[in-house]
């Protein structure tokens, strides 16, 4: 099938979404829609999903119009789409929810279950998307409900797929994965627009590269004829540094540290198997892992929001295991959370008060239970302009943010009072690149000022941009410390994959200094 | 469905700030910017106000026009007319017409009309507004409290009996009264309150079954030899004694008891404790985000049980008001308990803030003080009140409905998602 989109124009109350934007996709072609978060990408995309209708442009399929009032249009005119959070009923099979909605039928309604997992079964052949169709949603990872929900597109006979963001919840492993099953589908004919921020990710994958910034398309090319720094000033509009600049570190005393941790999640399962880290004042340690190996109880443990069942914690020589956030907020730690709007922020709380959420009792934001607003509005007025906030004022909601814009404003207020340990989690997760570029270089900053740093990230991209030394956890044990200048990114993915003797073997040096390599 | 999109910068300009905070913090001394910038804080703050008050109106408006209809389609003398439409169609439409204005006059005057109806009206609307403050303080901590019929209950019974039990003189022995009214009330929300702290039972759950305790301990104190009144075997108490009983206030023929101007004062003090205060701040953050609450260090629990112990408290001042203010100052069984149904429509329709509770508690009482004259001098039932009262609830818990109906904009006429969070 042959997409065109003909010079769309969508606006939004006070901002342009879509200016004038032509897309041209051929069946058997990836076509990678490059951009930053609030370029156009999701708009233009909903769009041709009948999500929202343009106010000017035209949709043509194989040369026909399409007018798409719903999604229902779309899907029936061949077209499908797979959004960045899925949108699966838990409890049930994979069959079942591959045919919800159009369930085949036998006599007096009885569903026909035998039918729909024979085509689930044969779909996943065809396109090698292995999943077994009797398995329950819930109980599969992250990667393979994305499967899932590339094959309710195909059940649905779609010939143009539409992947909203797919990478941003999926481990290194599953991303690989992913990227075969697409070139495997535009194989088959179909044509696939992948959205993404991803640089690395669309030079792999893409056949056309098409970039958004403002709405508006600013450059098509190819992987053959870009290059990751060229894409990125592209997208952002000026010259852009990939590589964080950073010195090597001067690590002082122990800041943190953590011996024989062992942490239950909330079913009783221990997820962390007697874990010792230290981390010393002016360094980053990064936890790396793939999710679900212990790194988010262990974060929690660490900053008391999860009681360990054994093992110790100490903050600067002091044993502070089992102490609540409070008493650890005062004696200087600060903590950036993992799922940023359900425990970072309060949605609908204004800026100002957001960024004194765990501040207000003290001085000079209150006196004696009295909340002093001014003082507040003050603060909020500074840390909204030293940490670039994109706000229309301190008085905004912070739902009404973007999403790196929500993150800037609990980078301001943890960094703000992070005197001794900072603990980030994910602290990138989905942003764009200009806001990781800025949020890396303020970690930095903060490790220069002589904070010690632990970095909790499955971004291998970041771990090896930021970190001093690793530490890769897996199956909640850490399998190994490397320094990063021994690191590699096949020895950090090696090991973040459980594959110890392998790692062993393309480790340099191993065993002589307990600095490079411990394989436990 | 995730029309929303991550991408699209497509959200609506920021409302204008809710918390007040627009308003002084704007002009910070910047000499001549200052009165315009206090000019359009001000304008800016007027159109949140008219925004906030055009549902809730809208509400009323659409409801007194259904309870019309229901009028004239339960009135055999004007569907009389309406059956020879036909044949008379300006009989139909006028007799209509007449019964309604009628209906509504009466409503009108025997509440707002002279005044001293309007003082009945404000007697009324008292006890709905003290119940209506502690519905929304609970509801802003995120807690939904159905049991302000119980700790009204059981606030009354405390007040009543030091207000029969003791003989003090009256600047003892009404603080006194009114003190065990709180207490009674604060007590019985901090029930709810620990089982949700401790072990996350479900205060609409939880508040439901202390309802139902609390009316038959009141039955159970009155049978008692010291609430009962001497040679009664019926479920009465004693009178409250004159020196426990609140003052009555005569301002130009309007007459009220000064339990109004505990209401006011509760208000103003609810509004200074959510806005103003760090504990209020916390308490906003455990309603609005408990995760983030918990995150910055704040006790989810502690702040449940104390948001639950204020909501009690006021629902006993609201009991407390009842007893010692409304002629025959008895306790009988299940004492007005319905009040405390009646003031989770007031926080509603007051959307959870402390002066819309004190309109709505005034609407409210402007219903109910007209409903018993319109009754008695236009035959018009006062259930057909209980019907409007229901049908404001309903379109202010449905706003989508009325934007429906009037075609507004959704994002306009809202505050904030009161009705369709309830916690459950």
């Amino acid at each position: 099938m042959k997409v065109e989109l003909r010079a769309i124009t969508k606006r939004f109350p006070g901002v342009v979404a879509c200016d004038g934007v032509d897309l041209s996709v051929e069946s058997g072609e990836v076509h990678a829609l490059l951009g930053e978060n609030g370029a156009g990408k999701s708009t233009l995309m909903n769009i041709l999903f009948g999500l929202y209708q343009p106010d000017e442009g035209e949709i043509l399929l194989d040369g026909a119009p399409l007018t798409a009032r719903s999604p229902a249009d779309a899907i029936a005119a061949g077209v499908g789409m797979v959004h960045q959070h899925f949108m699966l009923v838990p409890v049930f099979t994979v069959a079942e929810n591959v045919m919800l909605g159009i369930e085949p039928t036998g006599a007096l309604g009885r569903i026909d279950r035998a039918e729909a997992r024979r085509r689930v079964v044969d779909l996943s052949d065809r396109y090698g998307l292995a999943v077994n169709p009797d398995a329950v949603i819930e109980d599969l990872p992250v990667g393979v409900q994305q499967r899932v929900e590339i094959l309710k597109a195909l059940y649905r006979d779609a010939r143009c797929l539409i992947l909203d963001e797919p990478t941003a919840v999926l481990t290194p492993g599953e991303i690989e994965e992913l990227m075969g099953i697409i070139r495997q589908l535009a194989a088959g004919g179909r044509a696939v627009i992948f959205i993404s921020h991803k640089l690395r990710e669309v030079l792999t994958v893409a056949d056309e590269i098409t970039v958004l910034r403002g709405g508006k398309v600013v450059g098509n090319t190819t992987p053959a004829e870009a290059d990751e720094a060229g894409l990125a000033s592209m997208m952002v509009g000026r010259d852009v540094q990939l590589v964080v600049d950073k010195d090597v570190a001067d690590p002082g005393d122990t800041v943190l540290a953590a011996s024989d941790l062992v942490v239950e999640d909330d079913r009783g399962n221990t997820v962390v198997d007697g874990v010792s880290l230290e981390v010393r004042a002016g360094e980053i340690l990064a936890v790396a892992g793939v999710q679900g190996n212990g790194q988010t109880e262990l974060v929690e443990a660490v900053c008391g929001l999860r009681r360990p069942e054994a093992g110790r914690v100490t903050l600067d020589g002091r044993d502070v295991t089992g102490l609540g956030p409070d008493h650890l907020f005062q004696v200087g730690l600060a903590h950036v959370p993992e799922d940023r709007q359900r425990d970072g922020l309060v949605g609908s709380f204004p800026v100002a008060s957001n960024l004194v959420l765990n501040q207000l009792r003290n001085a000079p934001f209150s006196r004696r239970g009295r909340i002093d607003r001014r003082a507040v509005r003050r603060h909020a007025t500074r840390l909204v302009e030293e940490f670039d906030v994109r706000t229309p004022s301190v008085d905004a909601a912070a739902s009404t943010l973007s999403g790196g814009n929500q993150q800037k404003v609990i980078i301001a207020r943890e960094f703000f009072h992070a005197r001794r340990l900072l603990v980030l989690s994910q602290p990138t997760r989905g942003l764009d690149v200009g806001s990781i570029q800025y949020i890396h270089r303020q970690v930095v900053a903060k490790r220069d000022e002589g904070a010690a740093v632990l970095l909790n990230s499955s971004e291998l991209d970041e771990v090896l941009a930021l970190a001093d030394r690793i530490a890769v956890i897996y199956r909640g044990r850490i399998v190994g410390v490397v320094d990063r200048a021994d690191a590699s990114r096949e020895l950090i993915g090696l090991l973040m994959a459980g594959a110890v003797d392998e790692a062993a073997e393309v480790a340099p040096e191993a065993g002589e200094e307990d600095e490079a390599v411990t394989v436990t | 469905m995730s029309t929303a999109t991550t991408d699209a910068p497509a959200q609506p300009p920021a409302e204008p700030p809710d918390d007040g905070s627009g308003g002084g913090g704007g002009g910070g001394g910047e000499g001549s910017g200052r009165g315009a910038a206090f000019g359009a804080a001000l304008w800016s703050r007027l159109r949140a106000l008219a925004n906030a008050l055009l549902l809730p109106a809208l509400a009323l408006f659409t409801a007194l026009v259904i309870g019309a209809l229901v009028m004239i389609f339960t009135d055999p003398n004007t569907l009389n007319q309406w059956s020879s439409f036909f044949a008379d169609p300006v009989g139909a439409l006028k007799a209509s017409w007449d019964l309604v204005s009628d209906a509504y006059g009466a409503l009108f005057h025997y509440s707002l009309g002279t005044p001293e109806f309007f003082g009945r009206t404000l007697t009324e609307a008292t006890p709905l507004a003290l119940g209506g403050l502690s519905v929304a303080l609970a509801f802003r901590a995120g807690l939904f409290n159905i049991g302000a019929a119980g700790q009204l209950v059981i606030g009354a019974t405390c007040a009543g009996y030091v207000g029969f039990a003791f003989d003090l003189p009256a600047p003892i022995h009404l603080p006194l009264a009114v003190l065990a009214g709180f207490a009674g009330g604060a007590a019985w929300g901090s029930i709810a309150g620990v089982l949700k702290a401790r072990t996350g039972a479900h205060e609409v759950i939880t508040t439901i079954m202390l309802n139902y305790i609390s009316y038959r301990v009141l039955d159970y104190a009155l049978r008692s030899q010291r609430f009962r009144p001497p040679g009664r075997a019926d479920l009465i108490s004693r009178p409250v004694h004159d020196s426990a009983r609140l003052p009555i206030i005569d301002v130009g023929d309007v007459r009220f008891h000064a339990g109004l101007f505990l209401a006011i004062a509760a208000a103003v003090a609810v509004w200074w404790l959510l806005e103003r205060s760090t504990v209020g701040f916390r308490m906003r953050t455990v309603g609005a985000n408990p995760f983030a609450a918990r995150y910055a260090g704040m006790s989810v629990g502690a702040m449940y049980i104390l948001a639950m112990v204020l909501a009690g408290g006021l629902a006993g001042l609201m009991g407390t008001v009842n007893i010692t203010g409304r002629p025959s100052f008895t306790l009988t069984s299940g004492y007005y308990a319905f009040l405390g149904f009646d003031a989770i429509a007031v926080a509603l329709l007051g959307r959870a803030n402390p002066a819309g509770v004190l309109g709505a508690a005034f609407l409210f009482g402007v219903l109910r003080a007209g409903s018993t004259g319109m009754q008695a001098n236009t035959d018009t039932p006062v259930d057909i009140i209980v019907v409007i009262q229901a049908l404001i609830i309903l379109f202010v818990a449905a706003p989508a409905l009325v934007r429906q109906i009037y075609r507004i904009k959704a994002g306009r006429a809202t505050g904030q998602s009161f009705t369709t969070n309830w916690g459950l």
